[in-house]
């Protein structure tokens, strides 16, 4: 075998390979890429049926509902942007953090005009994860500073007051 | 095997790691520096309702200020500033000196927040009290209405309540003399 | 007398040791002075005991409840259990920095302490570079994020109390983890030294491939270890999220992966050089840049250092320097290096490379999967998010082919291989898969499970033919083959355990894929059924504890009414805190996992339902037990008499060097 053959299977290998990891990245970006809406967006132009979506806003108060269907759980909670609201319908045990008029994601396929079925709500993952909105909520209420380690939970935020808040003061530094 | 060609083939391949790098690592330093503007935000979903006209909502009267509404903002004929606020929110303290000189040039309403009216009325007593108008939003709907991620937050509200400026930090000097003030300004003289 | 004030001197004593590390060896090993070259494994030692007492001073403020520090104020309570102090000084930002640092002095000790057969000249420049970086990560230390910095006025109390935060797993993951990452730096300070001498040669390969495998080892244990902590803390039943953190392990573990072969390649063959000093670059640039990239907030991630901008400008500021510096070097250097022959494509070098090519091409696209959604951000201002369809989607259809040539590689002997001899040999184990699919395709639905667990069962087996083949399995007497296996390389008895642990992880993911769950609402006394076991709410009970009341479910699992096991998830509330966690119940029979999560209580007080999840989980810990295996493969390497004889035995020839040293 010579010189120029040798070169020439090591050539094709590496373009065989790396081709076909391109081909599989952009056939996976055609379908597998999940895109976040709000919740005006998923009104005005509802993305398709079968697509999985990443929807992001603040549940309204008072709007969450448990049912049971059969043995099994289902929550409805409308979630809005301010503009529009959908509601969402999950099937399962909603996470610790989630509570009315906070930020939640919710994972799966919008049915029009305004209902959402999720395979999934995030409000939280552990206990020092929130979803970005929220965490930049508490930030800038000042009620979390991130160089104090993980965030209060959800219920004690709403609870603190003035008094803690003045207390914080003299302790930190405040943020921003 | 060693002619120039081949040479300056083999260098530009040994170069195009570095190549690589150097182009992710200036994306990398854009989206920091953007981070830290604000201007970029990767997970941001929050789309401000800019030059629409301000959501359905009323607020109860807070002491000492008079609550107002959705008809309220509709009906101005001059720019006025919203800023909602809450007294167990440290920034909102530290903010308060900037809104009570920039009260001057121009009217400002407030809402507290997810706020005990007697709490409110409280931090305003010691803050001192810059807001002409003021609403009261216990529960955090009208908060909701405005898609608002935190407090404080500010809008700059045009003739007619419409949405013209938004600002989800609180307000600096230079933010209020560089942006604020000169758009106020275009909004008046129509 | 261990003040915090100490330890920042320490720290900064430790930093001016590295700066000198970094230096006067360079120049020593240019000049070939024999004395500046020498200072190097002293200067390294002195580095590690100052950070040893920077690190203990730490541990000692969290242990000895020193609010006053900053650091232990925000990451310690009083009530905290003295396991969880210390260990908690590593859980935040600034500590994890200082053990990184640490880890990389540990690292520069360590060549000073085991190379001591290399060349002067290489093993101080190892050590330099090794300096030079740690450096880097002092300064980063002393300046952004000072892990001695003091509050005043000093709180009574921490506010560290976070109990999701208590546990073993976490506690101990991140030190494993870490040094798997900072291990790398070894290979990489190795070819910052061959690219500055401007040689490469079988024995560079030799000498650094224990330090690649033995980094290896680490990170392969710390993924693992990150993965089961994700699965019984988290209670989703998931074990692999595909999240930035997640990868960024990931990355680094897959171009280590090729680093580790075509080292071998470079030792046996004199080949693939250029390619492997570029894998030992690329490898240590990956951990850094995934675990810093992650705390500067570009990508988002469920476990959240704190987020910094600012201090992230640093990190890329140290990034651009480290990795743009020596690719600035490898670009200026490598040309001048004498490329190695090629060979021919069916041999054991043709089989590396391909192993190569395809790791690879499967780090390019978890690469892509986790940074497109911050480039789609910056360039078209769209936000997505790439998740877990994407990446199955795209690397199983790679790993795959690796998987199948995992098989044959290690049978092909080296420079010119027949193709079918090795399929003579290994004709059981293909037998063996084809009925693995057979079994495959009734179990388990889908075809790239089936598959999977094909290729999992064509490793196993081909590993087993491997070491069968080479003791004469059944072919001689047992004595004999024993005999023989214990005369056999230590190195080829851990390829094939390290690949037969591939197998092993292998075929949990593909049983994984077949887990079942069910979410229900039910009172007490009902039974559901899940995966042929019958699983009955029997309790449910308020248990006071130290510092929350648990609410502990009952759940006893019948199997054809035989009594199974009797498990007991519960949910504490911290009364301070107001803070919920989830206790996962799991029993495993290490064929499956019976995965039990209680959920909240529902309904009136007379005759309340509980919400329950239920997962049966086959296989699961397999995907572990088959990473502990691959690391125990590397280590049984790293073993080998070869290895720790080391290269061509070199006479101590510089005194200067035994009397510092």
């Amino acid at each position: 075998m010579t010189r120029k053959t040798r070169r020439l299977w090591l050539v094709i290998a590496c373009v065989a390979c790396l081709g076909t990891a391109a081909g599989l990245i952009l056939r996976a970006f055609s379908s597998d890429i999940v895109f976040f809406v709000t919740p005006s967006q998923v009104v005005a132009a509802p993305p398709p049926k079968d697509r999985t979506v990443k929807l992001g806003g603040m549940v309204v108060a008072g709007s969450v509902k448990r049912e049971k269907r059969g043995e099994t759980p289902i929550s409805t909670f409308d979630v809005t942007d301010g503009q529009a609201s959908v509601t969402v319908h999950y099937e399962g045990i909603l996470p610790d953090l989630f509570r009315e008029g906070q930020s939640v994601v919710a994972i799966g396929t919008a049915t029009p005009p305004h209902d959402f079925a999720a395979a999934e709500v995030l409000a939280k993952h552990d206990e020092t994860y929130m979803p970005k909105e929220v965490a930049e909520a508490l930030k800038k209420a000042g009620k979390w500073d991130p160089r104090f380690g993980p965030p209060p939970s959800a219920t004690s935020w709403n609870q603190m007051t003035v008094q803690d808040a003045r207390k914080d003061i003299s302790a930190a530094p405040a943020t921003n | 095997m060693t002619t120039p060609d081949t040479t300056t083939r083999r260098r530009l391949l040994m170069a195009l790691p570095l190549a690589g790098a150097g182009a992710v690592g200036v994306a990398f330093w854009k989206m920091l520096s953007g981070m830290e503007q604000g201007s970029f935000n990767p997970h941001d979903i929050h789309a401000p309702a800019l030059n629409r006209p301000v959501p359905d909502f009323t607020t109860p009267d807070l002491a000492p200020g008079k609550g107002f509404g959705t008809a309220d903002l509709r009906g101005l004929t001059q720019p006025i500033v919203l800023n909602f606020f809450a007294s167990w929110c440290i920034p909102c303290l530290a903010e308060m000196p900037i809104l009570m000189t920039l009260k001057e040039q121009i009217p400002l309403w407030g809402i507290a927040y997810k706020d005990k009216p007697e709490d409110a009325a409280g931090f305003l007593r010691h803050s001192g009290n810059p807001f002409s108008r003021l609403g009261l939003d216990q529960d955090g709907r009208v908060g909701i209405e405005w898609g608002i991620s935190g407090v404080p937050e500010t809008f700059l509200i045009g003739p007619g309540g419409v949405i013209r400026w938004h600002s989800a930090a609180p307000l600096g000097e230079d933010t209020i003399r560089d942006t604020l003030i000169p758009l106020a300004r275009t909004l008046k003289t129509p | 007398m261990l003040s915090p004030e100490l330890g920042h001197y320490a720290l900064a004593l430790a930093c001016v040791l590295a700066g000198v590390q970094g230096i006067l060896p360079l120049i020593g090993a240019q000049r070939r002075n024999a004395r500046l070259m020498a200072l190097a494994p002293g200067l390294a030692v002195g580095q590690l005991i100052a950070l040893v007492c920077a690190f203990a001073c730490l541990i000692n403020a969290a242990v000895t409840d020193d609010f006053s520090v900053q650091n232990v104020a925000a990451n310690s309570a009083v009530s905290k259990p003295l396991l969880y102090k210390i260990t908690g000084v590593w859980g935040n930002h600034e500590g994890s920095i200082l053990l990184w640092a640490l880890i990389l002095s540990l690292c520069g000790a360590a060549v000073a302490a085991f190379g001591r057969s290399l060349p002067t000249a290489l093993r101080a420049r190892v050590i330099a570079v090794l300096g030079l970086v740690a450096t880097g990560f002092e300064l980063f230390c002393l300046t952004t994020s000072d892990p001695f910095a003091r509050v005043w006025p000093a709180p009574m109390d921490g506010r560290g109390m976070n109990p999701l935060l208590q546990d073993p797993g976490l506690a101990f993951h991140p030190p494993v983890l870490y040094t798997g990452y900072v291990g790398f730096a070894v290979p990489f300070a190795f070819a910052i030294a061959a690219l500055i001498e401007g040689r490469v040669d079988a024995a560079w390969g030799r000498w650094v491939r224990p330090w690649a495998v033995a980094a290896w080892c680490f990170l392969t244990c710390g993924i693992a270890m990150g993965s089961w902590w994700s699965y019984y803390v988290l209670g989703w039943g998931g074990y692999w999220f595909w999240d930035p953190v997640e990868n960024a392990s990931l990355i680094p573990w897959l171009t280590g992966t090729a680093l580790i072969h075509s080292a071998i390649v470079v030792e046996k063959r004199e080949a693939l050089k250029i390619w492997t000093v570029l894998l030992a670059i690329g490898t240590f640039s990956f951990s850094l840049s995934g675990t810093f990239l992650v705390r500067s907030g570009i990508l988002n991630s469920v476990h959240a250092f704190a987020n910094d901008p600012a201090r992230g400008v640093f990190i890329l500021g140290l990034l651009g320097v480290v990795i743009g510096g020596s690719l600035a070097l490898f670009a200026y250097r490598a040309p001048s290096l004498t490329a190695g022959g090629l060979f021919a494509p069916l041999s054991r070098e043709g089989a590396l490379v391909l192993n190569n090519i395809l790791l690879c091409s499967i780090c390019a696209v978890v690469l892509t999967g986790t940074m497109y959604p911050p480039f789609m951000s910056l360039l078209f201002d769209r936000t997505i998010s790439v998740g877990k369809p994407f990446f199955d989607a795209t690397t199983i259809p790679l790993a795959l082919p690796l998987f199948i040539f995992m098989g044959f590689g290690p049978m092909l002997p080296w420079k010119r291989a027949q193709l079918w001899p090795v399929l003579q040999k290994l004709w059981l184990a293909a037998c063996v898969s084809g009925i693995a699919v057979v079994v495959a395709t009734i179990r388990l639905s889908g075809v790239l499970p089936v598959l999977c667990a094909a290729a999992a069962v064509w490793i196993i087996g081909s590993s087993i033919t491997d070491i069968a083949t080479r003791t004469k399995l059944f072919r001689t007497s047992f004595a004999n083959s024993v005999h023989r296996a214990r005369m056999l390389p230590r190195a080829i008895i851990g390829t094939a355990i390290a690949h037969a642990g591939v197998g092993i992880t292998v075929l949990g993911l593909a049983a994984m894929s077949q887990a079942q769950h069910r979410i229900v609402e039910v009172p007490i006394g009902t039974t559901e059924h899940l995966a042929g076991y019958d699983w009955t709410l029997t309790n449910v009970t308020q248990e006071p504890g130290p510092n929350y009341t648990a609410m502990a479910a009952t759940l006893e699992v019948r199997r054809h009414g035989q009594l199974v096991t009797v498990m007991h998830p519960s949910k504490r509330s911290f009364n301070s805190q107001n803070q919920t966690t989830t206790d996962v119940a799991i029993h495993t029979n290490l064929m499956a996992d019976l995965y039990g999560v209680l959920g909240d209580r529902h309904g009136p007080d007379s005759n309340p339902t509980y919400v329950l999840r239920l997962h049966y989980n086959p296989l699961a810990p397999w995907m572990w037990l088959g990473a502990l295996v691959m690391a125990f493969g590397g280590a049984l390497s790293l073993s080998d008499r070869r290895v720790r004889v080391g290269a061509p035995q070199r006479a101590r020839s510089s005194t200067a060097t035994v009397s510092v040293s």
